[in-house]
């Protein structure tokens, strides 16, 4: 039986202007129908780090996620402000296609297209206007020594992406998101279908990422997020309880259910 | 009884009910290969036929049943498609889309002979085309549409969700990631199911009788301008067909050898769907191969 908290009770940072934010959510809400999924979602993101979400299956983690570039579009109602370089992008007007190229996104089980590995990384370069074959070819070198695969796969870039193994394959999605050039990385549970050398493996190319990109991670593995995230928010039933820097959060939680949580009580 | 016996028994009674499905098959097409390939000969599948007995070869109307496909597939794919792609993508769940759902459903179950008079009223009669190529093609579309349709949209729907979700997260538009990521995706199947109804439209017989009609004019091989009455390529002209010359050879034609005659010209259609069936795999594999790349 799950114990009941307060959701008054919370102790979520903020950050002073000193601070440079990727983005930012204001008073975020999303419905699926009638059902109130997420509350009042206020969190910041700062630049060039690993932000970590944690919190149990159904805490509303994903969604929350998937509202940042809009993929919840048709799926669910948001409210609330999402601030991107100083833009609210939860508005009716703004160009979702243009953000979702700023915002990429990595999804929990591996989605490359059955495409080769070359068009996997190039599609949508195409389709977005790059015709240059040089740049092209630029493009796909850049992305896949990115997310550290450069070295498995470019003796057979016309391979077949799904001859991949699972790591490889997310490794893929990794280069195809960055090969656009964004600069917010979306990766929502990403190596929830991995085995554990996979894992390592995604971990690293993410720390190495960070130098670049903002990144935001949703994890079920709290290992996973006190190994590779600076920041880390906690998630339970649609609330953000508590978001502190990483080595707090689990060193020193401020209320208890992010204790009872850390310490294995529930979840 | 124990598990081991029962799953036994079901084993055996679902070989035995394969294998009776197989031997009908194999039965039927042994039947008609026997009784009509003597009869088959270059001259039959080339000769004209003689217009009064119904005599003589099946060139004519061996051509005929191949440009009657190709234009009715030149109309049905592009708006199957379109349906299709609406049906699985575009539609929302409300009563509309069931509305669109349950019409396709009912043209589906329309009798063939139901839409070959429907044709021959409306375009034969009413819009005065006469018994023509173009009638039966626009018939035959009525018939196919629901079928192709219905096979696009499945297709398409079983391309998983997150394909769809990889697309639209690299700012791809939903028609793009439609037509670049999808479409290809399940084109094996959608080219199997073109293929499959092809075999189905080559072998229609009772939709055409009112419509494409019963006659198979001769036609000049030597003059291929559409617009001449009698190139072969003219769509306003009568065309009979091989199924329907199966029918009438066997209904009045006054040939002393009609038995022969229906039996080579079955013999022939068979071979021609089958060949269609075995093309739909092929096409079908070997698509899948070239789109993803996969050797």
């Amino acid at each position: 039986m799950l114990k009941q908290y307060s959701f008054e009770e919370t102790a979520v940072q903020t950050f002073d202007d000193k601070t440079s934010l990727a983005m930012k959510t204001e008073n975020m809400q999303v419905f699926y129908g009638e059902n109130h999924a997420m509350f009042d979602a206020n969190l910041a993101f700062p630049k060039n780090q690993i932000t970590a979400l944690i919190g149990a299956s159904g805490s509303g983690k994903s969604t929350y996620l998937r509202s940042l570039n809009r993929m919840n579009d048709g799926i669910a109602t948001v409210t609330g402000k999402i601030w991107y370089h100083g833009v609210n992008i939860n508005e009716p007007g703004v160009n979702i296609y243009e953000i979702r190229r700023h915002i990429g996104m990595v999804f929990q089980r591996p989605n490359p297209f059955a495409k080769s590995i070359r068009e996997n990384i190039v599609y949508a370069l195409r389709a977005n206007g790059l015709k240059k074959k040089a740049e092209l070819e630029e493009r796909i070198e850049q992305s896949l020594k990115g997310a550290a695969l450069w070295d498995e796969v470019k003796d057979n870039l016309d391979k077949s992406a799904l001859s991949l193994s699972g790591g490889q394959q997310q490794r893929l999605c990794i280069a195809r998101s960055i090969a656009m050039a964004p600069d917010v990385l979306l990766l929502d549970e990403p190596c929830s279908a991995l085995d554990p050398i996979s894992t390592v493996k995604v971990e690293e190319t993410l720390l190495e990422l960070q130098k670049k990109y903002t990144i935001i991670i949703v994890t079920h593995n709290m290992q996973q997020a006190s190994r590779i995230s600076s920041q880390c928010a906690f998630f339970h039933l649609g609330h953000i309880m508590e978001y502190a820097p990483t080595g707090t959060m689990f060193s020193n939680p401020q209320i208890p259910v992010t204790q009872d949580y850390i310490a294995g009580s529930f979840g | 009884m124990n598990a081991k016996r029962t799953d036994l028994i079901a084993t055996i009674v679902i070989d035995l009910i394969v294998a009776s499905v197989v031997g009908i098959l194999f039965f039927l097409l042994a039947y008609i290969l026997t009784a009509g390939l003597p009869h088959v000969s270059w001259s039959f599948l080339t000769g004209a036929t003689d217009a009064f007995s119904g005599a003589g070869g099946i060139g004519v109307q061996l051509f005929n049943s191949f440009y009657l496909l190709v234009l009715t597939m030149l109309i049905s794919v592009p708006i199957s498609l379109g349906a299709g792609i609406y049906l699985a993508e575009y539609a929302k769940d409300n009563w509309r889309t069931s509305l669109i759902r349950s019409a396709i459903e009912v043209l589906s179950s329309l009798p063939s002979v139901v839409v070959g008079l429907f044709g021959f009223l409306l375009f034969v009669v009413k819009f005065k085309i006469g018994f023509s190529v173009i009638s039966g093609a626009i018939a035959l579309t009525f018939f196919n549409l629901p079928l192709l349709t219905r096979n696009i949209e499945e297709s398409l729907s079983a391309v998983s969700r997150s394909q769809r979700e990889a697309g639209l997260s690299l700012g791809l538009s939903k028609w793009k990631t439609e037509l670049g990521i999808i479409l290809p995706v399940a084109l094996p199947g959608i080219v199997t199911g073109i293929v499959l109804s092809a075999g189905r439209v080559f072998g229609e017989a009772a939709a055409l009788i009112y419509t494409a009609g019963q006659s198979a004019p001769v036609t000049n091989f030597a003059d291929w301008n559409p617009m001449d009455p009698a190139s072969p390529l003219n769509p306003f002209r009568p065309a009979e067909t091989l199924a329907v010359h199966i029918w009438k050879v066997n209904t009045e034609g006054l040939a002393s050898n009609a038995a022969a005659l229906s039996a080579a010209a079955s013999a022939v259609l068979i071979i021609a769907v089958l060949l269609f069936n075995l093309g739909a795999r092929l096409l079908g594999t070997y698509l899948y191969r070239r789109v993803t790349a996969s050797k």
